[in-house]
């Protein structure tokens, strides 16, 4: 999709921004992703005993969709309330740096904090790679609204799809049921992967899959921080080992 | 209709062990985020154990699959990820490759193997 240029008149009026915004949904590989990634999270959603209201509610109230499936396999799993929040709240920090890497390129002079609180709400991978590649091309007065649409249609295109996986889930044969959980594992490898820029993130995801298998024979509850813990700072223990030997 | 809501306890605990855990995250972003330096020690260490703990999930849906996908044999599984994977990376990272081939060669062994 190609956009307006930047003094054109087309970009008068917030109503018009915000529509670009969400008619760029439709222009992005990732919004594919995210279909894919949310109708994996409906059918797990299913296949763990919750509501259709407690599927669709995850999706737009946590709109993250690695925290949504750490809570919906940990309570699943038979875990405490407790476990499953610190698992969560684990993978969710990394939205804290996304945040404020996004706003100072949405804010203007007179921008007040609370007309950026729904757009902090957005922010999540998705939103945060395509912010990047489209708000050059977007005035710095339009750009809120526009990251509205954005925001929106990202999160219709997931909620669509979170209410077919669970549905899909109900309704299909074992073995299409299968292969629709099996879509999480597969969206979450290969665009975790993608987006590794570093060393340290290749070898957190490669030493996190391995070592889950021999975490879960402690059978302690809380594998997964265990081995996630365990794995995150051997990677990031290499990548500083690796810069040290790189500047001396 | 209780059916879709299901029961209060449940949404009550996605609010106390999704939603608050998640979105604190988002509001100290929003509120303390200025003059926070992206490549940190603190915030490449916290990157890399939440990616950890990520690939941690996606094991344990593989190693103890969920509903359906436990009538799926092992080998089988870790068969099409690793399949999807060589998929991956032969097309040049692309996503949709990793996940068609990763599928096809699941729902081929299923249907092989009945």
């Amino acid at each position: 999709m190609t956009l307006p240029p930047l003094d054109s008149p087309q970009w008068d009026g917030s109503l018009k921004a915000f529509a670009f915004g969400l008619r760029a949904t439709s222009a992005t590989i990732l919004s594919v992703v995210l279909f894919v990634t949310f109708i994996g999270i409906g059918a797990l959603a299913h296949d763990t005993h919750f509501s259709m209201l407690w599927a669709i509610l995850s999706t737009v109230l946590v709109w993250a969709g690695p925290a949504q499936i750490i809570l919906v396999s940990t309570l699943g799993s038979g875990q405490t309330i407790l476990q499953s929040a610190i698992a969560v709240t684990m993978s969710a920090i990394r939205l804290f740096p996304m945040v404020v890497a996004v706003l100072p390129l949405i804010r203007g002079p007179n921008t007040k904090r609370r007309h950026l609180v729904l757009i902090a709400h957005f922010t999540a991978v998705t939103l945060w790679v395509e912010c990047y590649r489209f708000l050059p091309h977007v005035p710095r007065e339009r750009r809120i609204a526009f990251v509205h649409g954005l925001g929106s249609g990202l999160m219709a295109v997931a909620l669509v799809a979170t209410i077919i996986g669970y549905l899909l889930a109900a309704n299909l044969s074992q073995t299409f049921g299968a292969a629709v959980l099996l879509l999480t594992p597969l969206a979450f490898l290969f665009s975790t992967l993608r987006n590794a820029k570093e060393l340290a993130d290749v070898l957190a995801l490669g030493l996190g899959l391995v070592l889950y298998p021999v975490a879960a024979q402690l059978n302690s509850g809380v594998d997964i921080l265990i081995s996630g813990v365990v794995a995150g700072t051997i990677a990031f223990g290499a990548h500083k080992w690796r810069e040290r030997r790189e500047a001396a | 209709m209780s059916d879709f809501i299901g029961d209060w306890h449940a949404l009550f605990v996605l609010l106390v062990a999704g939603v608050i855990p998640n979105q604190i995250w988002r509001l100290l972003g929003l509120w303390f985020g200025s003059g926070l330096d992206e490549g940190s020690d603190l915030l490449m260490w916290v990157k890399a154990v939440a990616t950890a703990i990520l690939a941690g999930v996606i094991a344990q849906i593989l190693v103890q699959p969920p509903g359906a996908l436990a009538s799926v044999t092992w080998g089988l599984r870790y068969g099409a990820v690793v399949a999807g994977l060589a998929a991956f990376l032969a097309s040049r990272r692309s996503i949709f490759a990793g996940v068609v081939c990763g599928e096809m060669v699941m729902l081929a062994g299923k249907w092989w193997l009945g």
